[in-house]
C-alpha cells in the first residue's frame, strides 16, 4: 500500500508547525471571506494569491485551500443566520437552515451545517486519497487530442447541465476564450488582436477577472438589492453542540446519500450548486416528514451541506490530477501552481510528490481544524456582518484593487478589474454565467494548445478526437452535454405524451 | 431587460466581428507547421455571432419584460462605482494608500453619514493595516505617492 505510506509522508508535511499556523490562518480568513458580501471563495484566494509568491508551494497551497473550506464554511453562516446565500449552493441552505434559526435554533442548525460540511468534505478527500493517483496514472498516457476532449468534456458540462440558458453558457465559454488569447501568440509569436497597443500585449490575467467579476460585480449587485442584515442570534455553546451531535447520526442515511451526490457531481464543473439541490430533493423525497422541510427541518440543513462540501472537495481532484480545474476557486488555484513554477497536470505525481501528498493530507487537518474553529468561534464570525455596510463597502472595493494590482504591479489592471466588474454585474443580471468565463480564460492558451498540437498530428483532420478510444468516448460524453439542451424539451415533450416512465433515482 | 439583454448581444456580436477581422488579418488557414494563429480565435468568433443572434432573436420573442434596473435602485451602484473610479484615477498622483484613505472615508461620510472619529479610525486604519500586511510582512509594493516618499518609503 504505497498509497498510505505517501499520505503518511503528506501528513509529515502538513503538520508542521508553520503549515498548520497557515491553515489556521487561511481558514480563518476565509471563513471571513465566505461571510462578507462580495468575497467568496474563488476571488479570495486570487486576491490573496499575490502573498503567496514568497512562499513554499507547498504551504502556498495549503494556505488558499484552507481559504476556500473557510470559505465554504463560511456560506453556512450566512445562510443560516442572515439568510443570504454567501455562493450559490448554499441557496439550498436557506430553506430550512434560516426556519431553523427563527425558531431559536440558530445553533442546532449551525451545527449540523458545520458536521455535515465536515462529513461530506471527509468522504470526498478519503476517494480523491484513493483515486487522485490512479487517475493521474492514466492520465500520464494522455496525448493531446485526449486533453482537448476534457476540456470539451469540462466546457459541455457547463452547458448540458448548468441550467439557465445554454445560448448564454456558450457565449461565457467563447469570450472567456477570445480573452484568453488577446496578446502574444506563444506558438508562432505572432501578437493577436492588440491593435498595436501595448497594453493589450501582455493579454488579460484572469485572477484580475475573477476579482472584477467576482469581487467587484457582486458588491455591486448587493449594493443594487440593498444590504440590510437582519440576523438572528447564533445561539451556540458546547451543550447545543453535543447535543445536536446525538441526533445527527439519526440522518446517515441522508449523510450518505449526499455525499455520494456531491462527488459524483463535483469533480464535474459547475458541479456543487445541481448537488445540493439534488440532495435535498432527494432527502426530502426519502423522508418520512416531507411537509416538515422547508419549515425548519434539521435534515433540510444536512443533505445539501454535506453535498455542497463534497462536491467543493472533488472539484480538486481533475485539478491536481489532470490539470483542469473543476471550478472558478480551483482554477485561482491552478494559476497559483503555475506562478510558483509547478506544471500542473498529472506528472505532479510522480516529479512533486511532497507538493501533492502535502496537499491532499492538509485537506485532512485543514477540515478539521475548520470545523472546530467554526464550531467555537461562531458568534465572533456572525458579528462582522453586523460593521455596517458603507464601511464593508469601499473596504472591499480597496482590498479588490489591491489584489488586482499586485498580480503584475501594473495599474492597468486595476481598470480592468473596474471594467470586468461592471461587465460582471450586467452578465449577473442577463444570466450569463461567470464560472464558465473564468474557466476559458484559464485554460484558454491549454486548450489552443491541444487542439493545435492534436491538429499537427492528425495533418489538420477533426476524425483524431473520434478515432482513438478514450479520447473518442470523452468527446462522445461532451458531445451529448452539448446537445443535451436541445434535446431535453424533446424529450419532456415525448413523456408528455406516453405514459409517465419510472421515476430514475 | 430586454433591451439591455440586446444590447449586450449587440455588443458582443461586435466583439465577435473584431475577432474574426483580426484573425482574417493573420490568418486562419493551415501555416508550414500546423494551424495558424488566426485559426482558433476565428472559430470562437464564429460561434460568438452566431449564439449572441440566437440570443437576439430569443429575447425579440420574449413577451414579458420588467426593467433592467429601476432608477432608485441603480442609485446605490453609481454610488460605488463612480467614487471607485475617482480613486483608481488618484491612485497615480497620491499613491494607493492615499487615495484609498480619501476613498473609505468620503464614502463613509456620503452614504453611510458616520461620525467624522468613526471615519478617521476607519481611513487612517484600513490602509495602515494593508500596509503592514503587505508592504512589510510580504514583501509586495503598491503603488505610492508623495506622502510615502516623505515618509522614506
Amino acid at each position: 500500500m504505497t498509497g498510505i505510506e505517501n499520505l503518511f509522508h503528506g501528513f509529515q508535511i502538513a503538520v508542521t508547525p508553520f503549515n498548520l499556523f497557515v491553515a489556521v490562518l487561511g481558514i480563518m480568513l476565509g471563513t471571513i471571506i465566505g461571510v462578507l458580501p462580495g468575497l467568496g471563495g474563488a476571488n479570495g484566494v486570487a486576491i490573496l494569491l499575490p502573498l503567496t509568491f514568497t512562499m513554499p508551494p507547498t504551504s502556498a497551497i495549503i494556505l488558499l485551500t484552507s481559504l476556500y473550506w473557510g470559505a465554504l464554511f463560511g456560506g453556512a453562516i450566512t445562510s443560516v443566520l442572515f439568510n443570504i446565500p454567501g455562493e450559490p449552493w448554499s441557496v439550498a441552505t436557506t430553506f430550512d437552515g434560516y426556519p431553523l434559526a427563527r425558531q431559536g435554533l440558530g445553533g442546532q442548525a449551525l451545527t449540523a451545517a458545520f458536521t455535515s460540511s465536515f462529513v461530506g468534505a471527509l468522504f470526498s478527500i478519503v476517494l480523491i486519497t484513493f483515486f487522485a493517483p490512479l487517475l493521474a496514472e492514466v492520465a500520464l498516457k494522455f496525448g493531446p487530442p485526449e486533453f482537448f476532449a476534457i476540456q470539451l468534456l469540462t466546457f459541455s458540462s457547463f452547458i448540458g447541465l448548468g441550467g439557465g440558458n445554454p445560448l448564454k453558457s456558450l457565449v461565457s465559454i467563447v469570450l472567456g476564450f477570445v480573452l484568453a488569447s488577446v496578446g502574444l501568440d506563444i506558438v508562432t509569436g505572432q501578437l493577436r488582436m492588440t491593435f498595436g497597443l501595448v497594453d493589450l500585449m501582455k493579454g488579460f490575467d484572469f485572477i484580475v477577472a475573477v476579482i472584477g467579476l467576482f469581487g467587484i460585480g457582486e458588491i455591486l449587485l448587493s449594493v443594487e438589492e440593498g444590504l440590510s442584515f437582519k440576523g438572528t442570534p447564533t445561539g451556540m455553546n458546547l451543550r447545543v453542540v453535543l447535543d445536536t451531535w446525538k441526533v445527527l447520526p439519526r440522518y446517515t442515511r441522508t449523510f450518505v446519500r449526499g455525499a455520494f451526490i456531491g462527488f459524483w457531481m463535483g469533480f464535474k464543473p459547475g458541479g456543487a450548486t445541481p448537488a445540493s439541490f439534488m440532495s435535498y430533493a432527494f432527502a426530502k423525497r426519502f423522508s418520512k416528514h416531507p411537509e416538515r422541510f422547508g419549515k425548519g427541518e434539521l435534515e433540510g440543513v444536512v443533505a445539501p451541506e454535506t453535498a455542497a462540501h463534497a462536491a467543493g472537495v472533488a472539484a480538486m481532484l481533475p485539478m491536481i490530477t489532470l490539470g483542469i480545474p473543476g471550478s472558478p476557486t480551483a482554477a485561482v488555484m491552478l494559476g497559483g501552481l503555475i506562478i510558483w513554477g509547478l506544471q500542473p497536470g498529472p506528472l505532479l505525481f510522480t516529479e512533486k510528490p511532497d507538493f501533492v501528498w502535502g496537499l491532499i493530507a492538509s485537506m485532512y487537518t485543514g477540515n478539521l481544524i475548520g470545523v472546530l474553529m467554526v464550531l467555537a468561534f461562531v458568534p465572533f464570525f456572525a458579528a462582522i456582518l453586523r460593521i455596517p455596510f458603507a464601511i464593508l463597502t469601499p473596504l472591499i472595493v480597496v482590498v479588490c484593487a489591491i489584489g488586482s494590482y499586485a498580480v503584475h504591479n501594473s495599474m492597468i489592471d486595476i481598470w480592468y478589474m473596474l471594467i470586468f466588474g461592471v461587465v460582471g454585474y450586467v452578465f449577473k443580471k442577463l444570466d450569463y454565467p461567470l464560472a464558465p468565463l473564468v474557466l476559458a480564460l484559464v485554460l484558454g492558451d491549454l486548450a489552443e494548445n491541444a487542439l493545435r498540437q492534436s491538429l499537427i498530428m492528425s495533418q489538420g483532420s477533426l476524425a483524431i478526437f473520434v478515432s482513438r478510444p478514450i479520447a473518442g468516448a470523452i468527446t462522445a460524453v461532451a458531445v451529448f452535454f452539448f446537445v443535451l439542451p436541445v434535446l431535453t424539451p424533446w424529450w419532456r415533450r415525448l413523456r408528455g405524451i406516453a405514459p409517465p416512465a419510472p421515476q430514475q433515482t | 431587460m430586454r433591451a439591455v439583454d440586446l444590447a449586450t448581444a449587440s455588443l458582443l456580436i461586435l466583439l465577435g466581428g473584431v475577432v474574426v477581422a483580426d484573425s482574417l488579418r493573420i490568418g486562419i488557414g493551415w501555416g508550414t507547421d500546423g494551424p495558424r494563429s488566426g485559426f482558433f480565435p476565428f472559430w470562437l468568433g464564429v460561434i460568438m455571432i452566431l449564439a449572441c443572434a440566437a440570443i437576439c432573436v430569443q429575447a425579440w420573442r420574449r413577451p414579458t419584460d420588467k426593467p433592467f434596473v429601476t432608477r432608485e435602485r441603480l442609485d446605490p451602484v453609481l454610488k460605488v462605482l463612480w467614487p471607485a473610479t475617482l480613486m483608481v484615477i488618484l491612485i497615480t498622483p497620491l499613491g494607493l494608500y492615499v487615495a484609498s484613505a480619501l476613498y473609505v472615508a468620503f464614502y463613509m461620510r456620503w452614504v453611510g453619514r458616520h461620525g467624522w472619529p468613526a471615519i478617521a479610525l476607519c481611513a487612517i486604519g484600513i490602509p495602515l493595516l494593508v500596509f503592514v500586511v503587505f508592504e512589510t510582512w510580504f514583501l509586495v509594493p503598491m503603488p505610492k505617492g508623495p506622502l510615502e516618499a516623505w515618509l522614506g518609503y
